[in-house]
């Protein structure tokens, strides 16, 4: 069954229709690439997911539950759209980590916030916030930088700071990890270890959806991709069917540029 | 004599401080609020604290205080402040709370408004409260952005207590002003006045190397 579903999905910015009529799934488990020209609409779609940007119309289901209905999301409360995001977590273009604190507490911090909200925590404290510790540690770990947990934003490479930017995300343990651009801040050298960690999180079967405008990544990685032109879907499928034999003229006017 | 005029100095440059560290209490604080309400969307709120603002900052200091001072009393037939120097303090105390905090409020706007939209974004997508997202994420980041144009307010704040002078606050020029006629048994003294600047000096001199050190403190993160 599919995990993600979204359903004619709709945004204007003023008069510009910026989505129209998005309708896709995702399976539990496969990475979705969205690729795409700057002002297509990819960015907006992930903020819509993240409700960093609210839809005009159209609904998103995460684990066949509602998450999100256009029709009746103005009387949803501040609490209730709180905990129904962290189904998504977000990886931004620019990292936006937190410069006063360390890779670690950049880590665990949204832990420790969520943490006070336990019935427990009171009585609790100590213990909950140690394994926060631990599991922030271990997720560092996983990005290979334990060396630099108690860094701060400013002295770590750009590709450091994204690391720890998806260490952040995959803290609250979302079920869909969201990523925009993820290298278009890195020069090539640091893009490829930023990508060999994303590879890594597809091999353990992470659900993500990845906007990239790196062609060779999203057709050897990705499950599928999805290409999307002036706010709608043009063309979705398998990776490397959609990459290296694309249907529609768009994808294959846009591809023909890489 | 030389002891005689340090005491009497002494004592007003107490008034001066006292003056000094009960704006700051009031108006660090209050311009917060200002500062919230001009940037709220519930725009009747906004337009009153912008007017607020623009009237404070528009008129001088040393007006508002007259008619704080004087003009509640007219209106009402009898003065609200207490009589004597602790009515004149509080009068002076709500003026220049009053005046500090408009000129805060902006400071801090602009503080605010200087910390990128992403680290919002990213407290929002993290699951924090706003609550959470100013105190854990934005105000850090602001503090450090507002502590040059800060420290100048403030070093305009230890000069300006001075013109509580005006509505007779025995403060330090009061207090060597005095002496210019008859203070402690000694008339037609010119120097005590002037020696009131060496206080102001000597306190703004601790003042810039407190806040100096704060900016240092809070080098470690860009």
């Amino acid at each position: 069954m599919a995990i993600l579903e979204v359903n004619n999905l709709e945004k204007h910015f003023g008069a510009t229709r910026v989505l129209e009529d998005i309708s896709f799934d995702l399976e539990q488990g496969k990475a979705l690439a969205i690729i795409g020209s700057s002002g297509s609409g990819k960015t907006t779609l992930l903020r819509c997911l993240n409700f960093l940007e609210t839809p005009d119309q159209g609904t998103i289901s995460v684990g066949g539950n509602i998450i999100f209905d256009a029709a009746n999301h103005r009387s949803q409360t501040d609490a209730e759209i709180r905990k129904k995001r962290l189904h998504f977590g977000m990886v931004f273009q620019s990292f936006n980590l937190f410069p006063q604190y360390t890779a670690l507490k950049n880590v665990t911090l949204a832990k420790e916030l969520l943490a006070r909200e336990r019935p427990d925590f009171k009585s609790n404290k100590k213990a909950i916030l140690e394994e926060i510790q631990q599991e922030g540690l271990e997720l560092l770990t996983k990005m290979g930088l334990e060396q630099r947990a108690s860094h701060y934003p400013n002295q770590l490479s750009g590709g450091q700071q994204q690391r720890v930017a998806i260490a952040r995300a995959l803290a609250l343990k979302p079920d869909i990890l969201c990523f925009d651009e993820p290298t278009s801040a890195l020069d090539p050298e640091l893009t490829g270890e930023v990508l060999r960690v994303i590879r890594g999180l597809v091999e353990q079967k992470t659900t993500m959806i990845i906007v990239t405008h790196e062609m060779a990544f999203a057709r050897d990685v990705a499950d599928e991709v999805m290409f999307m032109d002036k706010g709608v879907i043009v063309e979705r499928g398998p990776a490397r069917s959609v990459i290296e034999n694309p249907q529609e003229e768009r994808t294959q006017q846009f591809l023909a540029g890489y | 004599m030389f002891l005689t005029v340090i005491g009497a100095l002494n004592e007003g440059f107490l008034q001066t401080l006292k003056l000094f560290f009960v704006t700051l209490l009031g108006a660090l604080p209050l311009g917060l609020v200002i500062c919230w309400g001009s940037m709220t969307r519930f725009y009747p709120l906004r337009w009153l604290c912008r007017f607020v603002v623009w009237v404070i900052r528009g008129t001088p200091l040393m007006l508002q205080l007259y008619i704080i001072f004087f003009i509640p009393g007219i209106v009402m037939d009898q003065s609200p402040w207490p009589a004597g120097e602790s009515g004149r303090f509080l009068a002076c105390a709500v003026a220049f709370i009053l005046n500090y905090a408009c000129y805060f409020s902006e400071i801090y706007r602009g503080g605010i408004q200087g910390v990128p939209r992403g680290q919002q974004e990213a407290g929002q997508v993290l699951g924090m409260t706003k609550v959470q997202i100013f105190v854990h994420v934005t105000l850090l980041q602001m503090i450090k952005r507002i502590v040059p144009p800060m420290s100048n307010e403030i070093i305009t704040l230890v000069k300006d207590t001075s013109l509580s002078r005006i509505i007779s606050l025995q403060e330090v020029i009061w207090a060597g002003q005095a002496f210019l006629k008859t203070s402690h048994g000694y008339s037609g003294l010119l120097w005590p006045l002037f020696f009131t600047g060496v206080y102001y000096l000597v306190f703004n001199g601790l003042v810039t190397l407190l806040l100096g050190r704060l900016e240092k403190k809070l080098d470690y993160f860009s």
